[in-house]
């Protein structure tokens, strides 16, 4: 993947297994969200492939990947502000419906069956997620960490089989970021469905990872269990810098 | 549900009958060019308010329709009630024929791209190759319709009651689409249409039948007011008719399906008020009317009715649990505004 004349990602290559919690880490301009846009089809890369489920992702419109099972969040919450919670979260089931603009206005049978069937799957995200009292409530006028529990909702209630969490943990403060870490793996014990995490916060990503992809200017620079990532040298070296003499252990 | 549409079946009913048996014939002309008024906002609302494409010519699609309407009525003797397919056809065909291009254009492009559409229709319709069937700068004249099955009422009795049906089903059909899983994609594209994508939704689809559907309504908003008003010309149908309806949608509530009826009456309705309060400057009257309105309402009337009403249920909420909400329902309790709608100021234009 390139920016003009820049690499922003070369020769990258892993693989997220089946159920699996998998951290995608690296300092900040390494990559992360570059590669996480090319999987959610934001980009079109140019070189190598991408498979999903062994399907190639490459020339597929944006719109297709929910039908495929890739669902994901947004790194500053792309909510949309100005409809109610519960509305935000039945867009996100919008790809399972097939009902079109004359079956809507003459609300047939099929029709009404789709909104039965939507709102159920939201009142199990609801108890999940907490989100009862809010239902009704304009998105925009909540606050942020409420609006990335929205969000995840909105990814879940259309059945990803992949779920693409952008810095999930980025503007909690420390006890939310435990709330989501246990979330996280009750949504993984609850849905049959694998996580991929990109995030800023390693005591999160080492956490709840199965594995973890590091990443510095674009390479990978480690690929593994939490343990091993965290003692490869490369990982440090890229996070702590070169000089030993530098104190910045709390850099991540 | 049931009861819902009980009250809806005699809230119809008690509008058609009791205007009818009250109101003079002048009057009741005045209550259905409020409704055909208010199927044409309706239709800017759709694509203005829920989807966020920003049309400043939507008297373009009013005016195709009442050609379309004329036309049919004048040079083929079509009865007026069997034009009204057509001329939804003919709109939405070019309604979704418009909305390809302005799938490229964002926001103010799309607006003054719009409002070139505005521009040139009424010069179009004075074009000499059209004559044979526009009538040129002439116009066309048609018939007032008589009432059916011989009923005793006056034409403009009929015409009212026959307005009021064809809204009632217009409304109905706009409100089930946008309460359902199309119209949260509409929304959905107005509010963030990189995340919308990402659900799933298909915005060029989207995007150009919502176009079509916008049309659709314009333009038999414009049929009816064409057998109303029982003529067309082109200068009937210039620039102002389409920044009538914008002044309309946005008094109304931009996002609001009962609003476009509010806007209706507003634009029929309040230049005759101003006439009457200032014979010299009722342009005057109007402008200061309207700044009234923007500064009172800013989420035009049904975004204030709408946050009234929130405001009436939370005091009666909060005064049943005041032990506990004391500190509680605070910073983050900013008015709803419009029920399942958008502020204008707070991106309900926003559209790239």
């Amino acid at each position: 993947m390139r920016f003009g004349g820049v690499v922003a990602l070369g020769g990258v290559s892993f693989d997220v297994g089946y159920g699996q919690i998998c951290g995608l880490i690296g300092p900040n301009g390494s990559g992360k969200t570059t590669l996480f846009n090319c999987i959610s089809g934001f980009y079109r890369y140019t070189d190598g492939d991408i498979l999903f489920e062994g399907q190639s992702l490459k020339n597929l419109g944006r719109h297709r990947m929910a039908g495929l099972g890739l669902g994901r969040t947004f790194q500053n919450v792309a909510l949309f502000r100005n409809m109610s919670v519960r509305d935000n979260v039945l867009v996100g089931a919008h790809h399972l419906g097939r009902s079109g603009f004359i079956s809507n206005a003459m609300r047939l049978p099929a029709v009404r069956q789709e909104e039965v069937q939507a709102s159920g799957r939201l009142h199990d995200l609801f108890d999940l997620l907490d989100l009862n009292d809010l239902a009704e409530r304009r998105a925009g006028s909540l606050p942020f960490g409420t609006q990335k529990r929205v969000e995840l909702a909105r990814a879940l209630i259309g059945g990803p089989k992949l779920l693409m969490l952008d810095e999930p943990a980025g503007g909690l403060n420390h006890s939310e970021v435990d709330d989501l870490a246990q979330l996280l793996q009750r949504i993984r014990a609850h849905f049959d469905l694998s996580i991929l995490l990109v995030e800023h916060h390693m005591n999160l990503v080492m956490r709840v990872s199965h594995k973890v992809v590091a990443l510095e200017f674009g390479l990978k620079i480690a690929d593994g269990t939490p343990e091993e990532v965290r003692n490869e040298p490369e990982v440090i070296r890229a996070y702590l810098g070169e000089t030993k003499d530098m104190q910045h252990a709390g850099a991540a | 549900m049931g009861k819902a549409t009980l009250w809806g079946v005699a809230a119809w009913l008690a509008a058609t009958i009791v205007p009818t048996l009250l109101l003079s014939d002048y009057h009741l002309f005045q209550l259905t060019m409020v409704i055909v008024y208010a199927i044409a906002i309706l239709g800017l609302a759709i694509l203005t308010g829920f989807n966020g494409q920003i049309s400043l010519g939507h008297g373009a699609f009013y005016a195709i329709g009442a050609y379309t309407t004329a036309i049919l009525m004048y040079q083929y003797n079509v009865p007026y009630w069997a034009t009204l397919p057509v001329s939804a056809i003919v709109c939405a065909i070019i309604g979704f024929l418009i909305g390809l291009p302005a799938l490229r254009l964002g926001g103010l492009y799309l607006a003054l791209t719009t409002f070139a559409l505005a521009v040139a229709v009424p010069q179009l319709l004075k074009h000499n190759a059209l004559e044979p069937w526009t009538g040129g700068v002439q116009g066309l004249v048609i018939d007032k319709p008589d009432p059916p099955f011989g009923l005793a009422m006056s034409p403009d009795q009929w015409l009212y009651i026959f307005a009021l049906a064809a809204g009632a089903v217009l409304f109905l059909l706009a409100w089930n689409i946008v309460r359902g899983r199309i119209g949260r994609a509409m929304m959905a594209i107005r509010d963030h249409s990189l995340a919308a994508e990402a659900m799933g939704i298909n915005i060029a689809l989207l995007k150009t039948r919502t176009f079509a559907l916008s049309a659709l309504y314009t333009g038999i908003a414009g049929s009816l007011g064409a057998i109303v008003v029982q003529f067309v010309a082109p200068d009937s149908f210039g620039i102002f008719v389409s920044i009538y309806f914008f002044v309309g949608l946005v008094v109304g509530g931009v996002a609001s399906i009962g609003g476009a009826i509010i806007g209706g009456a507003f634009i029929e309705f309040v230049p005759n008020i101003a006439e009457k309060v200032s014979k010299a400057a009722p342009g005057a009257v109007y402008g200061v009317i309207l700044i009234a309105v923007m500064f009172l309402m800013p989420g035009g009337v049904a975004g204030f009715i709408g946050s009234m009403f929130a405001r009436f249920r939370r005091g009666t909420k909060s005064a049943e649990l005041r032990p506990i909400a004391v500190g509680g329902s605070g910073a983050n309790d900013v008015p709803a505004g419009v029920p399942g709608g958008a502020e204008p100021d707070a991106g309900g234009h926003r559209s790239m």
